[in-house]
């Protein structure tokens, strides 16, 4: 019974989200609009958990129901929190969607089964995954070991996506003023709980840091829950006492230094004529080689990450109201 | 009927997908736009993870007694797609705050209007 | 350590490690030399690769030492070649000239982060095409959009502040669309690289996902490269953003977008598939058509000359996409001529717009009265630029349209090469309203010539005698295309 559980669930969750879609499609008010793409973000992750996506829950919840939801608020505080409904341009909208909604049905009548153990998918490339990362590699995450090593080089891509979003996201907007000897709000419920919560985040992302090749987690999703942190502590504490902790001058210093450790631990292979990120060339032994290839490449993912999240955060939280009429 | 079955979930993605792609078009609002190709790319994503799944699988982390594996590439691939999602979600609210500093509007029919009124105006923004 | 195997590998990792060294240094100088040596080493390495390719055909670099389909392969041919040669030139100029440039045009607590966003987006159009991976592709090809639209958005006009936007809006649609047909084309056969999916592809090729593949694949790629009717977003981009952004993007970016579309159609899908099955052949020559027309009437009615050569830019893809459409040798000859020499031209025109732009602080049309006079060295570097776009004999832009008229009249259809000798006309009269302005009417009081800066100078002129170079000798344009042609027909059946 426990597949059709599965499928239960996940009809639930898919129902769920065509609600909230609907709803923010109805919805003027932006920020409801916002909460319900962060309810929309979470639903997802519970439905990705349903289909045995772990790592991608976890980076769904973390980034798309955490990170995203905080930066929406933060971009609505700086603009119109209202949308103008007569402005909609339904005319246009519809035929395309139902002319495009149409090619995707039919393209998706050709596919094998949901579920179907023999697919396509499951015979070419995934039985040797698995099987070359019990052997070469030796870590319980399939899914790391193909992020890391085996495709190492689209994360690599990835982590230079994005530095770059950080560097874009500061030349828009700067690092923010925050100037005001604001002393925060005394909210003792708030301040009581949320301390000793933080120190909670902090080590949880370092747990997911150093354990993402044993269980779900890596770099990604360790360098977002790390970076929530600190995010939680300005949030409650004010901006002023945040940016003592972590000034936002060393922020995108600490990105590019992820990027470099990233490329450096790739090119070190070159030294002995291997391939770019080959990390059977690190060390005597190849899986030795592997898990040190590893252990580098997702700290440097971590880093970047961490300080490009809190980098975009300090921009849109230090920026200051300008208000119109 | 197992066909139906089959091809359930693929199905309501694209009810999602479509309903996502409408909020990018139809609405003026920039923010909304947005929060509209969020939509969409996220459906994109449950798309992707959906023909990854073997049903009875388990995820792609070896434990002992277990031997079916759902496919762990569409995860990894999902993975990456997720934070190019975030990076540009990030930039296109970073625009939308100069845009509206810039206009005094986030709405694009106004700012439209009020490109086409005023041509030769260069206007320095803000400085950041 | 032999630094010949790995420098596909290098052309990529080079410009992005120099770009996270610019954040890390912050400083305005040292950002300007990182990007200019990594832009010497990327055309050093270009040029190597081409040589090489000529010997061995194909590279091929497996990273991280996984074989391709389990890892992701880096395979260069001569496309890839010219392609990289292109890319790298375009950016070894573009970064000498950006030197007094960006002092003038961008903000100076922006001018670190520009260098780096420039560096981003050369390695990211560069990563795009060494992969044979798809989707790498889709990564590389956020990479470089991403900092494109942080670069366009610090035009000093709040214009581009929306300009960005909508290209934001666009070209994400456009990447997710990439990203369902690559998902499609996955399920039906299990792997994501290019070659195995050639080999892959034939067998599912009739079934309704591959087909859908196809057209989203087309479609998403079609909005990037600002294939009509998907082409909105340009004009506005091009038209308000810094100097050397243009320049750059104008050379580069939309030609990367259609590399791609060609890698896929061609070596992807293959020539049967693409052009024959499904009739896209009739569709990219119609569309190719409009496209030239349509952008070439566009641009004289602009009073903006940045506008106006943006809109110049839409017909000039309409030509290569023309020409692929005729799915015939001569035919993609011509549009890979047009790849290169396209870059040569409008690098010519922006670069010399720029060079007016640091002067007076716009590109109306109004502005430039007189500077024939005024600012001699730069319109006649834009008057060389502007008659290989015309396509006089002795230029560059000559080669191309030679070739696709040839390649037209092998394929009998006289109307099209009529279409294509009026839109030469069209382009003289654009080009023609700005030649009259600058040299046929009298300069405004007190503008009298001044010294630019020579370093802008310099990048301006290597660009416009190239156009004169390779249209007198086109023998290295024509080989590598040639070459590549070869190849690309030589996979298909």
């Amino acid at each position: 019974m426990i597949a059709n559980l599965e499928l239960v669930i996940d009809i639930c969750l898919l129902a769920f989200l065509i609600m909230i879609v609907f709803a923010s499609i109805k919805i003027t008010d932006l920020f409801a609009v916002t909460m319900l793409f962060g309810i929309f973000s979470f639903v997802s992750a519970l439905l990705f958990l349903d289909l045995d996506a772990v790592d991608v829950a976890f980076t769904e919840a973390a980034v798309g129901a955490g990170f995203t939801t905080v930066l929406m608020l933060s971009a609505l505080r700086l603009t119109t929190r209202f949308e103008n409904v007569k402005h909609r341009h339904s005319l246009l909208g519809l035929p395309i969607v139902i002319l495009t909604g149409a090619a995707l049905l039919y393209g998706v009548a050709d596919f094998p089964n949901m579920g179907d153990a023999n697919a396509p998918i499951h015979h070419h490339l995934a039985p040797d995954f698995i099987r070359l990362t019990q052997q070469k590699i030796d870590i319980p995450n399939i899914v790391t070991a193909v992020l890391a090593s085996f495709r190492g080089y689209d994360t690599f891509g990835e982590t230079v996506v994005i530095f770059s979003a950080g560097a874009a996201v500061l030349m828009l907007l700067g690092m923010g003023h925050v100037e005001r000897k604001q002393e925060p709000e005394k909210n003792l419920i708030l301040w009581v709980v949320v301390k000793p919560m933080i120190a909670l985040i902090l080590i949880f992302g370092l747990y997911v840091q150093f354990h993402g090749d044993f269980g779900a987690g890596g770099g990604f999703q360790a360098g977002v829950i790390f970076a929530s942190g600190f995010i939680l502590y300005s949030l409650v504490f004010g901006e002023t006492y945040a940016r003592k902790v972590i000034p936002a001058t060393i922020l995108p210093r600490l990105s590019a230094l992820g990027v470099l450790i990233y490329g450096v631990t790739g090119l070190m292979s070159l030294i002995s004529n291997k391939p770019f990120l080959d990390y059977n060339a690190l060390s005597s032994n190849p899986v030795g080689g592997q898990h040190l290839g590893i252990l580098l490449v997702e700290a440097g993912v971590g880093l970047a990450v961490f300080s490009t999240i809190l980098l975009i955060y300090y921009s849109f939280s230090g920026r200051e109201v300008i208000h119109y009429e | 009927m197992n066909e139906i079955l089959g091809h359930f979930n693929y199905g309501i993605v694209i009810l999602l997908m479509m309903m996502g792609l409408y909020i990018v078009i139809a609405s003026s609002n920039l923010i909304k736009k947005l929060i509209g190709i969020s939509v969409f790319q996220v459906s994109v994503f449950i798309l992707y993870i959906t023909f990854g799944k073997i049903t009875g699988g388990n995820p792609p982390i070896i434990v002992d007694n277990v031997d079916v594996y759902s496919n762990p590439l569409p995860h990894v691939l999902i993975l990456t797609a997720i934070v190019v999602g975030v990076a540009t979600t990030s930039v296109g609210l970073a625009l939308i705050v100069r845009i509206r500093e810039a206009y005094g509007s986030t709405d694009e029919d106004d700012i439209n209007d009020i490109d086409k009124n005023d041509n030769f105006y260069l206007k320095n923004r803000s400085t950041t | 350590m032999n630094l010949m195997t790995h420098l596909p590998v290098l052309i990529v990792v080079v410009p992005l490690l120099s770009a996270a060294l610019c954040v890390l240094f912050n400083n305005r100088k040292s950002a300007w030399l990182i990007t200019l040596l990594a832009s010497f080493f990327c055309f050093y390495a270009s040029i190597n690769l081409i040589q090489i390719v000529q010997e061995v055909d194909v590279i091929i670099y497996s990273v991280g030492g996984w074989e391709a389909p389990l890892g992701i392969e880096l395979r260069i041919d001569a496309l890839n070649a010219l392609m990289l040669l292109v890319l790298s030139g375009s950016a070894v100029l573009v970064s000498i000239y950006a030197l007094k440039s960006v002092e003038k045009e961008i903000p100076v607590q922006n001018q670190v982060l520009f260098y780096t966003a420039l560096l981003l987006v050369k390695a990211g159009l560069i990563g795009i095409c060494v992969t044979g991976d798809a989707f790498n592709i889709f990564v590389f090809l956020e990479i470089s959009s991403i900092s494109t639209y942080a670069l366009i958005s610090l035009g000093h006009d709040r214009r581009a502040l929306h300009a960005s936007y909508q290209y934001l809006i666009m070209g994400t649609i456009g990447a997710t669309f990439i990203l369902i047909g690559i998902g499609f084309m996955y399920v039906m056969t299990g792997t994501l690289n290019i070659q195995d999916l050639s080999q892959r592809l034939p067998v599912v090729a009739d079934t309704s996902a591959i087909r859908a593949a196809f057209a989203f694949l087309t479609i998403g790629v079609g909005i990037k490269a600002a294939m009509l009717p998907l082409h909105q977003w340009l004009p506005n981009a091009y038209a308000y953003s810094p100097s050397v952004v243009s320049t750059f993007l104008a050379a580069t970016a939309t030609k990367v977008a259609i590399y791609v579309l060609i890698r896929f159609q061609l070596s992807l899908f293959g020539i049967e598939f693409s052009l024959l099955q499904m009739p896209f052949n009739k569709i990219l020559m119609i569309l190719g058509t409009i496209g030239i027309l349509g952008g070439s009437v566009s641009a004289i009615y602009q009073s903006n000359v940045k506008r106006m050569l943006a809109y110049s830019s839409v017909a000039q893809i309409g030509y290569i996409l023309l020409a692929i459409g005729l799915a015939s040798e001569p035919g993609f000859t011509a549009a890979l001529l047009h790849i290169f020499n396209h870059a040569l031209m409008k690098g010519t025109l922006f670069m010399a717009l720029g060079l007016i732009a640091f002067r007076f602080a716009s590109t109306e049309l109004s502005v430039m009265s007189g500077i024939g006079k005024t600012m001699p060295l730069t319109m006649a570097a834009f008057l060389i630029g502007g008659l290989s776009l015309i396509g006089v004999p002795g230029t560059a832009g000559f080669i191309s349209k030679w070739y696709l008229v040839t390649a037209l009249l092998d394929a009998s259809l006289w109307p099209l090469a009529l279409v294509i000798l009026i839109a030469s006309v069209l382009t003289l009269i654009y080009i023609g309203r700005v030649i009259e302005v600058a040299y046929f009417q009298p300069a405004p009081e007190g503008i009298t010539q001044q010294k630019v800066p020579k370093s802008m100078l310099v990048a301006l002129w290597i660009f416009a005698l190239s156009n004169i170079y390779f249209g007198l000798y086109s023998d290295i344009s024509l080989g590598i295309s040639s070459l590549a042609v070869n190849q690309l027909m030589g996979v298909t059946p």
